[in-house]
């Protein structure tokens, strides 16, 4: 079987958002750039694919030289190799049309992303590279087993959960529950040195058209101090009255 | 030209997002001078949308739509829109709305902007707002493509009534093959959930335990809300994952959102900041939270929510 899980470079969950040249781009400075946390859970799944099922896992990223590090923190946690397409992510439809290119030429069954991206919190990027492949796809995905070219998937509904059926090959976006958070697998020191020595291979972006763009950001309206309320009479009356929320 | 809504049913009757969708496709359709089509799959009542301002309702009655299958969905609403001539697609934000918006994108040759939360700005070039980085910031997006799919975010537009005079028309795609079957649903049934809810309670760490959840469910009950929770709980086991809400967690969205015990840390704040109405009841004055809410109690829950509960039984009583 062969793996493709794509990752996306985003900014750790602590971090706080700033723009620059007037709110029309995103201030990567002092920013510290993670895996995204749901890749995360489907490099882990990945993994357990290769140890358990002989499986070989491939990692892909559309973006800047930056997210290079990003990758090999990939390499380090267990994948083989790695692909970056040289182009800067700003538009899901052009980054899901690169990544279809790479899963065309190098035939892969399974390919694995989260289901959003928590930068630009699209959930794009995986439903539309299953429809240019017409690939089968599972949304919020939060379990995945595969028997030969069969795959049992569930998925996270409204209310409850879905158990489906299909065919390889397939593209899951997926979430905790694919694994436990628990066994999510971080770099070793050995791991890292092996890194160091997989390939990383550059890839140049075959797309030049793009089908959304970002014009400007801004950050939400400052909030007006929080009512301190001293007994609940008071706040049952001010949700009623004022906030008109019961 | 038109614009199209597709609004999903749930045995039958139409979700709340649905009527948003078509509330706010009306608007789109106005800023277009287009008329509204709104499509749907085995609806009891297809002209419950007139009162939303469909002018037009593509209706379809097949037994075998009735286990959802993203692909033929996604299809579905593609032959719709090229049937229409849509220029602009509107899908709502539901399990199902997420799944299949990015597939009828790409069937359209489409831009999308999920996460939408407001009317375009401008139509020429077509922009909107949309929400980015877990709330914390929004984007105005461009999409550039002739044909628009739009993404809207629960809550952000709400259900606004318009009546118009409409007509049904019953319509009968081509259903494509999938080799993608359901085996089955598990679901708990008459639980409202966190995405459909209007309110939601939610438990944190300070609760100290599973045990002392009854008083929780209760508060919930009594406002018809959803519960929720703080990632250490669902971590701890105290309670199912499926109400772990936050930036990892389930986005929240509700007109109010209650926060009991929970500190307000960055992650946790990122995924319920777009509820309208916060309310927090802490023991800690300094708890982060207070920060970002609306209402707050500075006290113990297990002081606090007993009260809160008995106020709330009369409080009902009096304005049922
Ligand atoms: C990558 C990452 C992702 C994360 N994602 C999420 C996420 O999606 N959602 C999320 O929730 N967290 C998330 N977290 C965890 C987050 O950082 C916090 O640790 C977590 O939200 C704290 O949960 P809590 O408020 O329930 O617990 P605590 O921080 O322990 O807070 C408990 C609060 O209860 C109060 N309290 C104690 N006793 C009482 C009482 N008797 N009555 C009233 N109040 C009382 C205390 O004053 C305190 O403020 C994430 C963390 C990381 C690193
Ligand atoms: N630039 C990118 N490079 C590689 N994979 C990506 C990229 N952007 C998104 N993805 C994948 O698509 C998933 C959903 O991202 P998004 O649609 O951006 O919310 C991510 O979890 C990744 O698996």
């Amino acid at each position: 079987m062969k793996i493709l899980v794509c990752i996306s470079h985003v900014p750790d969950t602590t971090s706080k958002i700033n723009f620059t040249e007037n709110d029309t781009k995103f201030d990567p400075n002092g920013v510290q750039f993670i895996i995204n946390p749901y890749d995360e859970f489907a490099l882990t799944r990945a993994m357990w694919f290769k140890e358990k099922q002989g499986a070989t896992i491939t990692v892909a990223n559309v973006g800047n030289p930056s997210t290079e590090a990003t990758l090999r923190k990939a390499l380090a946690i267990g994948a083989d190799d790695a692909i970056r397409v040289n182009a800067e992510a700003t538009d899901s439809f052009t980054v899901a049309k690169e990544l279809a290119e790479i899963v065309k030429n190098e035939n892969f069954d399974l390919v694995l992303c989260g289901k959003e991206s928590i930068d630009y919190n699209g959930g794009m990027v995986p439903g539309m590279l299953a429809t240019f492949l017409d690939f089968n796809f599972v949304n919020a995905c939060i379990g995945l087993e595969i028997d030969e070219n069969k795959a049992t998937a569930t998925r996270e509904i409204d209310g409850g959960k879905e158990i489906i059926n299909c065919n390889l090959p397939l593209v899951i976006a997926g979430q905790k529950g694919l694994v436990e958070e628990k066994d999510l697998r971080i770099p070793n020191m050995r791991g890292i040195m092996m890194a160091r020595q997989k390939k990383l291979t550059i890839i140049e972006p075959t797309q030049t058209e793009v089908a959304t763009a970002t014009t400007s950001f801004e950050k939400p309206a400052a909030k007006s101090a929080c009512k301190i309320i001293d007994n609940v009479d008071e706040l049952i009356n001010l949700l009623h009255n004022e906030a008109k929320v019961i | 030209m038109s614009v199209l809504v597709f609004a999903e049913t749930s045995e039958g009757k139409y979700k709340k997002t649905a009527l948003e969708a078509t509330s706010y496709g009306k608007n789109v359709a106005a800023q277009l001078g287009e008329p509204l089509v709104v499509l749907t799959i085995n609806a009891t009542d297809p002209s419950a949308l007139f009162n939303y301002g469909a002018e037009k309702v593509l209706s379809i009655a097949n037994d075998s739509l009735k286990s959802f299958n993203a692909k033929v969905v996604a299809n579905i609403i593609r032959q719709a829109a090229e049937k229409e001539n849509a220029q602009v697609v509107i899908i709502d934000s539901n399990a199902n709305g997420l799944y299949i918006a990015p597939m009828v994108a790409v069937n359209l040759n489409a831009g999308l902007a999920s996460n939408v939360i407001a009317l375009p700005s401008s139509v020429s070039p077509f922009t909107v707002k949309r929400k980015a980085f877990s709330n914390k910031a929004f984007n105005n997006c461009i999409i550039n493509t002739p044909i628009k799919v739009i993404g809207l975010s629960k809550n952000s537009y709400g259900i606004i009534e318009n009546p118009v005079t409409g007509t049904i028309e019953s319509f009968s795609p081509t259903l494509i093959e999938s080799d993608l079957t359901s085996e089955k649903m598990e679901q708990t049934a008459g639980k409202i959930t966190i995405a459909d809810a209007d309110i939601v309670v939610s438990g944190g760490r300070g609760l100290k335990g599973p045990e002392n959840w009854g008083m929780i469910e209760e508060l919930a009950s009594i406002l018809g809300a959803a519960t929720a929770c703080s990632k250490p709980v669902s971590d701890l086991g105290w309670r199912p994952h499926s109400e772990h809400v936050g930036q990892t967690g389930k986005p929240v969205a509700s007109n109010l959102y209650i926060a009991i015990g929970i500190s307000g840390a960055i992650q946790h704040l990122a995924g319920v900041n777009s509820s309208k109405v916060k309310v927090v009841i802490n023991t800690d004055p300094e708890a982060p939270f207070f920060k970002a809410a609306d209402y707050g109690i500075v006290g113990d829950a297990f002081e606090v929510i007993p009260k809160l509960i008995e106020k709330l039984k009369e409080f009902k009583a009096n304005n049922a």
